[in-house]
């Protein structure tokens, strides 16, 4: 019964990131459920976090938390607060804003973007 | 970390400011010129600074916590742009070795000249040692900076004993951090009690009972008179002046501090006869283009402070003056709170009644260790006082120094229940108390804000030693908005009734039907979406939602550990509790827990809810260790849920001499019943087999006591921050009565209560408190019971684990990658260290900025 809602709900699109040049292909869309992030390696080793918003726009930001260290960004709970997206931290909840990476609760602190395309 | 950070303006042209120490003071100094534009950034000013130690200032108030975990990155005051930013020249490890006044410059250890147009001085205190044969023995240390305390905790590996010269606050935070190594430890105090310069002969005897009641010995009134060493050239002893002797491994002096003020000696600045660079009002040393502030300093009213609040009042007046501006530093209040091994000691204004003619209202009771006493003038106003073992007025009490109280003193002394202690709300502050002392801020200049946030980013308040945030709280504006969050208007419990009665299935549904106008269509927040997630979860069964939840939309309501099932650790790794109703574990069980640990490298630790942890399982693990577990009959302990956590038991009638009914067996039947039951917080249970109370129950949500009747039933008990007890709810319940009377109780605080309150702060807040309570679920008065327990058998019938559930479904194992690109590959920011045969995450792979780790192709699978 999986098999058949998969096959025919199976979403056939593939998240895509920025990388020099090119677009590296990341991972297939039905992988990642609105609302929530997944994590990618990239060649290089560092670490992406993405999400994908209830309205089905894909974003990308470092998966490291600056206030903890610890590589984790993309666990947490995904909000819009004034149509903007951003995500909680799962580990000390400061929010990040999805475009920018600026953090919300923090002036002084923002995580890097990355360029993501979801095709 | 860059040795020194260039300039990014140019500076040509400009007056140059030397900062000679970057301590605490030295940053804050920092801070206010950057504040008022006095940077090369602005193009104003270049400032260079000099920084001995080898790394920039940090937080020496809270040293000691290095010992509970904090790194030394942790404890910097520098946020790592900082210097960049302002252009800010630091040079760190290399100190000022001499300063020439005639031509202006100051040179450093490295061999540069700075030429400045002022200076300012900044170079703190040094720990005083005593001159006593064998103060350079080796095991002997110091504590004032980070080295201090690598040097103590490398050292204590090879010791068993340590002794602290000196019972003052820092000789207590060191004889703590001692204990804390494992050492036995001994305080020696030359004066007759601890603490004397802060509090008085009663505070000083209340505090000893209860430090000495924590192992430590104490020795007052008796000095140091030799370290004595072995033939190694250790210490192994330390010869007192009554001539007793201790055997010791280890010694820390922390006989007080003298300012440094060599430097400032060495060009002929004028000091003071015991010491601390002599400065006026504005902070300007007998020359005037040379500054002093911080402990270095001796201010104009003829002190040396050894706290840092009056060193920042000083920095910010100097930068003040340097922007042309008037400000001075004419003195400062030594009022300080402090949790001292866990004790609560605070005293403020005229500490020890100096004043003519005052008195001093005092309640003490040595066997608690609580002792309290306030200074009153002769007028009525409240002059200073001594809090130790119980300092929550301090945060009030000292704000209204120099007022007259507004009700009499005595009762704000006096313990519950003896009339008092009348709670002063800060309302009653006038508007120039200053609620935070660390940052000297005003009640008026909080009240210009609404929330803490801004207020800290404000006005600093709170982010010193944080003893004034509570009471910041408290005069902030209370919201008027009660709704949920941003998201919506209504509160949890309105939530409630919705979902239930229009049988909501689905978050978003929810939203855009009933959310804020503005949050419909959008993605919610973390704040609501667990919240609903609870919700719907609490009443799965009954309005038709899955059980499971990590299905569908339900998956991104979950908070983290919600979503994997686990608990998240601080390194990204989770940690696993499998239940063990009541507490009760086969030997075969216990066995493959132990072999599970094992394969899989976890630590293991035995929680304090009866059942075994075992941490620093990587996403990818989770699926693979609870395959093992299920297969021997474990299942989730939901410890990562809102929900019912443990029913703990003591062991009850069937062993012990004292039971009086199977309070195991018990402990076990309502475990399993309430088991995954979702709720607005925690839930924590247990049951003891008589009066004695081994199991703790009147600390839990719901606690159950035997009697030879039957079982007593106790609500709204909490452990954690704020403790209570359990209230009575019935008494004598046969095992049927009672398993209804929780059902109703549960059902009833799920329905009502709001996000995260506990049952003790729902109990307390509910209109009509207990007796209401007793009034719906036990004489039905709202006719509301029929449906509770409906409620609950809809959940004990739909009761599934969601482990079992997970790992035999593909679909549902596909979440639990670290990397969803690579799926084999581990992360390879979680990593370990051992620690007494065991491990622990290794934390120092997460302080970079970037990690350093292979990459893709590197990784192995
Ligand atoms: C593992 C354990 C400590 C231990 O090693 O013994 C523990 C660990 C945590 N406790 Fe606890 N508590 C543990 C027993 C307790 C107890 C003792 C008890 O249950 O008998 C208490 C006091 C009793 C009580 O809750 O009333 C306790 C009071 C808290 C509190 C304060 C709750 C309060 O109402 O004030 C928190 C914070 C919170 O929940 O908001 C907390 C939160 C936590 C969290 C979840 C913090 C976090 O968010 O990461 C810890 C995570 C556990 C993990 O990652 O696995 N833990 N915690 C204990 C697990 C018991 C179990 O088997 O499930
Ligand atoms: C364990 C501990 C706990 C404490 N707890 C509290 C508390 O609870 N509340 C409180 O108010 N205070 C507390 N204090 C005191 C507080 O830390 C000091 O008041 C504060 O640090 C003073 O700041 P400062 O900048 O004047 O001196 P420091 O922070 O000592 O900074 C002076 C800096 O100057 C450097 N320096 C010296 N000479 C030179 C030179 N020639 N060239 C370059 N650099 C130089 C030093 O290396 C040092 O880094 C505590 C102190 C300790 C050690
Ligand atoms: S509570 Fe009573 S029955 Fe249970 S272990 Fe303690 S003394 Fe024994
Ligand atoms: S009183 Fe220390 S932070 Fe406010």
């Amino acid at each position: 019964m999986t098999t058949q809602m998969m096959e025919t709900a199976r979403d056939t699109r593939t998240i895509q990131l920025a990388d020099g040049d090119g677009w590296l292909t990341v991972c297939d869309r039905e992988l990642l459920t609105p609302g929530r992030g997944v994590a990618a390696l990239l060649p290089d080793g560092r670490q992406v976090a993405l999400f994908v918003d209830r309205a089905g726009r894909a974003y990308a930001i470092d998966n490291r938390d600056p206030f903890t260290g610890a590589y984790v960004l993309s666990r947490g709970l995904v909000g819009s607060a004034g149509g903007r997206p951003f995500v909680a931290s799962p580990l000390l909840k400061q929010r990040f804003d999805l475009e920018t990476g600026a953090c919300l609760d923090d002036d002084e602190v923002t995580v890097p973007v990355f360029a993501v395309r979801a095709d | 970390m860059p040795v020194s950070t260039p300039p990014t303006a140019p500076t040509a042209g400009v007056p140059t400011i030397v900062v000679v120490g970057h301590g605490m003071v030295g940053q804050r100094f920092l801070e206010a010129l950057a504040d008022r534009g006095l940077t090369a950034a602005a193009g104003t000013a270049r400032v260079v600074v000099l920084c001995e130690e080898p790394r920039p200032a940090y937080d020496r108030v809270q040293l000691t916590s290095y010992f509970a975990g904090r790194t030394p990155e942790d404890l910097s005051l520098v946020e790592p742009d900082f210097m960049a930013r302002h252009g800010i020249e630091l040079h760190v490890g290399d100190p000022a070795e001499s300063v020439d006044r005639e031509a202006r410059t100051v040179t450093a250890r490295s061999g540069q000249t700075f030429s400045y147009d002022t200076l300012v001085l900044a170079t703190g205190s040094y720990p005083f040692v005593p001159p006593v044969p064998g103060k350079d023995a080796e095991g002997c240390f110091v504590y004032r900076t980070i080295e201090d305390l690598l040097a103590i905790e490398e050292y204590a590996k090879t010791a068993t004993t340590g002794a602290v010269v000196g019972g003052g606050l820092l000789g207590l935070e060191a004889a703590g951090a001692l204990k804390g190594l494992g050492l036995s430890t001994h305080v020696v105090e030359f004066a007759p009690r601890l603490m004397p310069v802060q509090v008085d002969e009663g505070g000083g005897a209340a505090l000893l009972r209860t430090i000495e009641n924590m192992g430590l010995s104490v020795h007052t009134g008796v000095g140091t008179q030799e370290v004595t060493a072995g033939e190694d050239g250790r210490v192994n002893g330390m010869a007192l002046s009554d001539g007793s002797s201790l055997a010791t491994d280890l010694v820390v002096f922390s006989a007080g501090v003298r300012p440094r003020d060599q430097l400032a000696r060495d060009c002929g600045l004028a000091v003071g006869p015991r010491g601390g660079i002599v400065v006026d009002e504005e902070c300007r040393t007998s020359d005037s283009s040379v500054f002093a502030i911080g402990e270095c300093a001796l201010a104009s009213d003829g002190r040396v402070y050894g706290l840092v609040a009056p060193g920042y009042e000083m920095a910010l007046a100097v930068a003040e003056v340097i922007a042309g501006n008037a400000a001075s530093f004419t003195g400062a209040d030594l009022s300080t709170k402090l949790k001292l091994l866990g004790v609560d000691v605070a005293s403020f204004g005229d500490a020890h009644g100096a004043a003519e003619g005052c008195l001093d209202v005092v309640y003490s009771d040595s066997r608690s260790g609580v002792y309290k006493k306030l200074v009153i003038g002769r007028d009525g106003t409240l002059l200073g006082g001594v809090l130790v073992g119980d300092a929550d007025q301090y945060g009030t009490l000292r704000p209204m120094t120099g007022t007259v109280l507004p009700v009499a003193p005595e009762q704000l002394v006096l313990p519950a229940g003896a009339g008092g202690p009348v709670t002063l709300g800060p309302s009653s502050l006038p508007d120039e108390a200053v609620i935070c002392s660390c940052h000297n801020v005003t009640k008026g200049a909080i009240c210009e804000h609404t929330t803490l946030p801004e207020v800290k980013k404000c006005t600093k308040a709170g982010t010193g030693c944080g003893s004034c945030v509570k009471v910041i709280g408290q005069l902030l504006p209370q919201p008027e908005d009660q709704g949920l969050c941003g998201c919506f208007a209504y509160t949890r419990t309105e939530l409630y009734e919705i979902v239930r009665t229009l049988g909501v299935t689905s978050y978003a549904g929810l939203l855009d039907s009933h959310g804020r106008d503005a949050a419909r269509g959008g993605d919610g927040c973390e704040v609501c979406k667990p919240t609903v997630g609870s919700i719907i979860a609490s009443l799965a069964p009954t309005v038709g939602a899955s059980g499971y939840v990590l299905d569908g939309e339900q998956a991104a309501l979950q908070d983290t550990n919600d979503h994997f099932l686990a608990n998240l650790q601080r390194n990204g790794s989770y940690s696993i509790v499998p239940r063990i109703p009541g507490g009760e574990i086969t030997p075969e069980k216990l066995i493959v827990i132990g072999e599970v640990a094992r394969d899989f490298g976890l630590y293991t630790k035995i929680t304090g809810g009866q059942r075994i942890d075992l941490f620093g399982a990587r996403v990818d693990q989770l699926p693979l260790i609870w395959t093992r577990l299920v297969d021997a009959g474990f299942e989730s302990g939901h410890a990562y849920g809102k929900s019912l956590r443990t029913v703990k038991s003591c062991v009850g009638q069937t062993w012990c001499r004292y039971g009086v009914q199977d309070s195991v067996k018990m402990a076990i039947d309502l475990e399993l019943r309430y088991r995954g039951l979702r709720s607005p917080h925690k839930l924590k249970s247990a049951v003891s087999g008589c009066a004695r109370e081994c199991a703790e129950a009147r600390g839990k949500d719901f606690g159950i006591i035997a009697t030879a009747q039957g079982w007593n039933l106790y609500v709204g008990g909490n452990g954690g921050a704020t403790p209570r007890h359990a209230d009575l709810l019935a008494q004598d319940l046969s095992d049927a009565e009672l398993v209804r009377l929780i059902d109703r109780f549960l059902m009833f605080y799920i329905r009502t209560a709001d996000r995260l309150e506990r049952t003790s702060t729902w109990l307390d807040r509910i209109e009509g408190g207990l007796d209401h309570v007793r009034d719906v679920v036990v004489h039905d008065s709202l006719g509301l019971c029929d449906e509770l327990e409906r409620l609950m058998a809809d959940h004990v019938r739909g009761y599934r684990d969601e482990w079992a559930e997970t790992i035999n479904d593909p679909e549902r194992l596909r979440r639990f990658v670290t990397f969803v690109n690579a799926p084999d590959a581990p992360d390879p920011s979680v990593k370990f260290v051992p620690e007494r045969d065991q491990v622990k995450p290794d934390l120092d792979i997460l302080a970079g900025p970037v990690l350093a780790i292979r990459t893709l192709e590197g990784t192995p699978s």
